[in-house]
């Protein structure tokens, strides 16, 4: 069993890395409330992505996994945005 | 064939195991996503308009909620691996409640809805036009399935927090709580994204 | 005999615990016995299907009606193709022959989740039963193709429901069965046993787990999707309410084209298996095999419009899958070339497995070509829909899977069952069938370029000929079928006592006896050597 005492995140921790995603959350909101065009949404979910990243490394405990968890996540992640991006090809371009 | 169920437990292997299974629910989800890019590529400004109907404000209270849910049931780990098991009873507890939080706002958001009318299949919903009904159609699979999720999810720590009071899992024996763990930090994820979708493309 | 029977541990076959009867066998988590179960269920779900294709084939006999009406036909031709392709040839050698042997050829006692895997076996019998049901409720059975097209799908006042749930299910099985074997491989090799040393079937089994892993949700959800159109109205795929039916094909294929590679690469890993034993020399290119493995499972990923070319795609689309198409037939040809290499210079015993092989391999070198042909725009819109494409698959899925899982039957057929086949009755069967699959559907590329459709319950007389001489090959076909699998059960009978090892094979199961005990091995295998030591 590779648990030891050192490896436990302390309580802070997390509540620090909730208040971050709480801000986050608010700041997307008020942000996406100005009128920014095509931009709107890709700052929302540059905003969604970074709060993904703190919920994966530090609540999914990614961060002190083996390596190959965080690469099969990527490449998952990728995967997705691969199928959506080669469907759009179909509809961009018609 | 019982002699071969005394194995030796793998931890790893079950963590492992529930990291493939999220990925299939990313894939899940994921066609979804297809569909909603398409439509939403194809019917900017009805997409736009429609999503001025949800509350803002409910929308960012359960995302606010679905994140502390992550912080303590991911707390409650820590809980567990200090031995306080009370501290991770009260944790888990804290997770279910704001998890049925969300089950609640989300009940009286559709009932809003469905008052209105506005639901797949619906004449009036029809009436509105084609960028409408995508948007409605996406909307209620799309948090319908997500809800479902949340119930899966609620299920499962339910369980979880069971066999925490029974001390079945312990400070050396919590890879079911870290795994229901993950499970529900993915059903986060999934709104995290779903939330900006609907909500913030005013 | 008995002195001997008394110190001699139970085979799994044998084996009594705490459950008797079917109970020993339906309640079982042993890897083994669940092969088992899928084998029958698979050879069953085979032989309906068989036969309505032979039916199919019968009806094509002649131009206008011979034995049904076109109702019928369309009925006939949705079910054969849900039952070859979900219960048949996607779960076919992962689920029979991976799980009896992926945890043996890696040193392992059973999979990482013995009851996940019998939960896997109970999805699959569930979804069978829903895609049974669906031949008998409702207004009448599937019609649709088993590929379920929008908007016809929801459309169709025949029966959907059961159909597309119990494809879901199915596919959930496929999920966990997939899911199971990349856990299993990633944590339970002997000591001793890097990847670098792992055999080819189990590399095979790895790059379809993460296949069956990440393709199958995608159908999943786009079959609720449907299920949604058919209850809910929701538009996704209908244009009266702003839908787009390609959306659903883009859907649909970006799962069933990653599904045939489910099919062909545990098929290709098996032939590996079969080539080297019987060339009695190590695979040619054994990091290439496994690395054409992983690269057609990955580029298989983004090929799926070429299902599409004449659906209305836009010209970019067009030639970007065109592209990717031409480029997943690379690390196959790779593969063929090595499979070759293996046999020169090899010392070549011909059994009826590596008939059997060689055979695989002229029948896939034919469907791939074709597959070329039909990747290629400027030909596909005079093929699309056509006998050409039926001819296609059929010679890649039933002559890939097909070929690889009779070989495989006949090269494991000693280690499951400890008794040895009759090969003179195996090799009559397999050239009967052989014949019979070269007229069946090589007449139909013929029938496909002269422009015969294909899903059409009649035809125009100028077909007449060649349809003749198909039908005929599907009666050889299914004769030669029925000789070897009732050649495999009489045997299991009668056949003489098999030993351990009898081919001279240096895998890991050839270390264990014919049949296996429960726990596989009495000691823990330690690997020192690669899995082809034949100096």
């Amino acid at each position: 069993m590779e648990n030891e005492k050192h490896d436990i995140i302390p309580y802070r921790t997390f509540l620090f890395v909730l208040a971050g995603l709480i801000l986050m959350t608010l700041t997307s909101v008020a942000l996406t409330q100005i009128y920014l065009g095509t931009l709107t949404i890709a700052i929302a979910l540059i905003i969604a992505s970074v709060k993904s990243s703190f919920v994966l490394r530090i609540f999914m405990h990614l961060k002190f996994e083996n390596k190959f968890f965080s690469r099969m996540f990527i490449a998952v992640a990728l995967l997705i945005c691969s199928v959506i991006t080669l469907t759009l090809l179909d509809y961009l371009f018609r | 064939m019982s002699t071969h169920t005394n194995i030796h437990r793998d931890d790893l292997s079950s963590k492992l195991g529930m990291w493939l299974f999220l990925f299939t629910e990313m894939l899940l989800f994921g066609g979804l996503f297809v569909v909603y890019t398409i439509y939403r590529y194809l019917n900017p400004t009805a997409f736009h308009q429609a999503a001025q109907e949800l509350s803002i404000f409910v929308g960012t209270l359960n995302t606010i909620i679905l994140l502390c849910s992550s912080a303590s049931i991911a707390m409650s780990i820590t809980a567990i691996r200090l031995k306080n098991k009370k501290a991770a009873l009260l944790l888990l507890g804290v997770t279910i409640i704001l998890g049925l939080a969300f089950l609640v706002n989300k009940y009286f958001e559709w009932g809003n809805h469905l008052r209105e009318h506005i639901y797949p299949g619906s004449a009036i919903l029809a009436l509105r036009g084609q960028g409408d009904v995508l948007f409605y159609g996406l909307y209620f699979f799309m948090t319908g399935l997500h809800a479902l999720h949340i119930i899966i999810g609620l299920v499962f720590i339910g369980v979880v927090t069971v066999s925490v009071s029974k001390n079945r899992i312990t400070h050396n024996n919590f890879s079911l709580l870290e795994n229901s763990g993950l499970y529900w930090h993915l059903v986060d994820l999934i709104w995290i994204f779903l939330f900006p979708l609907f909500y913030l493309i005013t | 005999m008995s002195d001997h029977e008394n110190i001699r541990e139970p085979s799994y076959l044998e084996y009594e615990g705490k459950h008797k009867g079917i109970f020993a066998w339906i309640l079982s988590t042993d890897h083994k016995r669940i092969g088992m179960l899928y084998l029958f269920s698979i050879l069953t779900m085979f032989a309906i299907g068989a036969t309505i294709g032979l039916l199919m084939k019968f009806e094509l006999i002649a131009p206008g009606k011979t034995i049904m009406g076109p109702q019928t036909y369309n009925a006939f031709f949705t079910l054969h193709g849900i039952i070859m392709i979900f219960t048949v040839v996607i779960p076919g050698l992962p689920a029979v022959f991976g799980n009896f042997f992926l945890p043996i050829m890696i040193g392992a006692k059973d999979v990482a989740f013995p009851r996940l895997n019998l939960l896997s076996w109970y999805l699959y019998v569930s979804g069978v039963l829903l895609v049974i049901i669906s031949q008998f409720t409702g207004q009448g059975p599937p019609d649709t193709g088993w590929t379920f097209y929008a908007p016809y799908s929801f459309k169709t006042i025949n029966n959907m429901l059961p159909a597309v749930f119990g494809a879901f299910v199915l596919g959930f099985s496929s999920v966990l069965t997939g899911l199971n074997f990349l856990v299993t491989m990633h944590r339970m090799r002997a000591p001793g046993m890097t990847w670098l040393k792992m055999p080819l079937f189990p590399w095979t089994l790895y790059a379809t787990g993460w296949v069956q892993l990440l393709a199958t949700p995608i159908i999943g959800i786009t079959l609720l999707m449907v299920a949604g159109e058919r209850i809910l109205h929701i538009g996704f795929f209908d244009p009266v309410l702003g839908g787009d039916p390609i959306l659903f094909q883009h859907l649909f294929w970006t799962y069933s084209h990653p599904a045939v590679y489910i099919m062909i690469l545990p098929a290709m890993g098996a032939i590996s298996e079969i080539i080297a034993t019987f060339s009695h020399k190590a695979l040619f290119g054994y990091k290439f095999m496994i690395g054409s493995a992983l690269a057609i499972a990955f580029v298989g990923y983004f090929v799926w419009g070429h299902h599409m070319f004449t659906s209305g795609m836009s010209g970019t689309a067009l030639y970007s899958f065109s592209l990717m198409t031409f480029l997943v037939a690379i690390p196959s040809a790779i593969k063929v070339f090595n499979w070759i290499a293996t046999m020169h210079k090899g010392s070549i015993d011909p059994q009826t497995p590596f008939y059997w092989a060689m055979g695989f391999i002229f029948v896939f070198m034919v469907g791939g070509f074709s597959g070329l042909v039909l990747g290629a725009l400027a030909t596909d819109v005079h093929l699309h829909n056509t006998h050409f494409v039926l001819a296609h698959f059929h010679f890649i899925v039933f002559g890939g899977t097909g070929f690889a899982f009779f070989g495989a039957m006949h090269y494991w057929f000693p280690k499951i069952t400890g008794k040895m086949y009759d090969t003179k009755w195996a090799n009559t069967g397999l050239l009967l069938f052989f014949m019979g699959f070269i007229a069946l559907y090589g007449s139909m590329f013929y029938l496909g370029m002269k422009g015969m459709p294909r899903r059409y319950y009649d035809y125009d007389e100028i077909f007449h000929a060649g349809n003749i001489l198909s039908t005929m090959g599907s009666w050889v076909l299914y004769s030669g079928a029925a000789i070897i699998i009732i050649n495999l059960f009489y045997s299991l009978k009668a056949g003489a006592t098999a030993p351990a090892d009898p081919w001279g094979g240096k895998t890991l199961e050839w270390t264990i006896p014919s049949p296996p005990t429960v726990e596989n091995f009495t000691d823990q295998p330690i690997v020192t050597k690669g899995p082809y030591d034949y100096k």
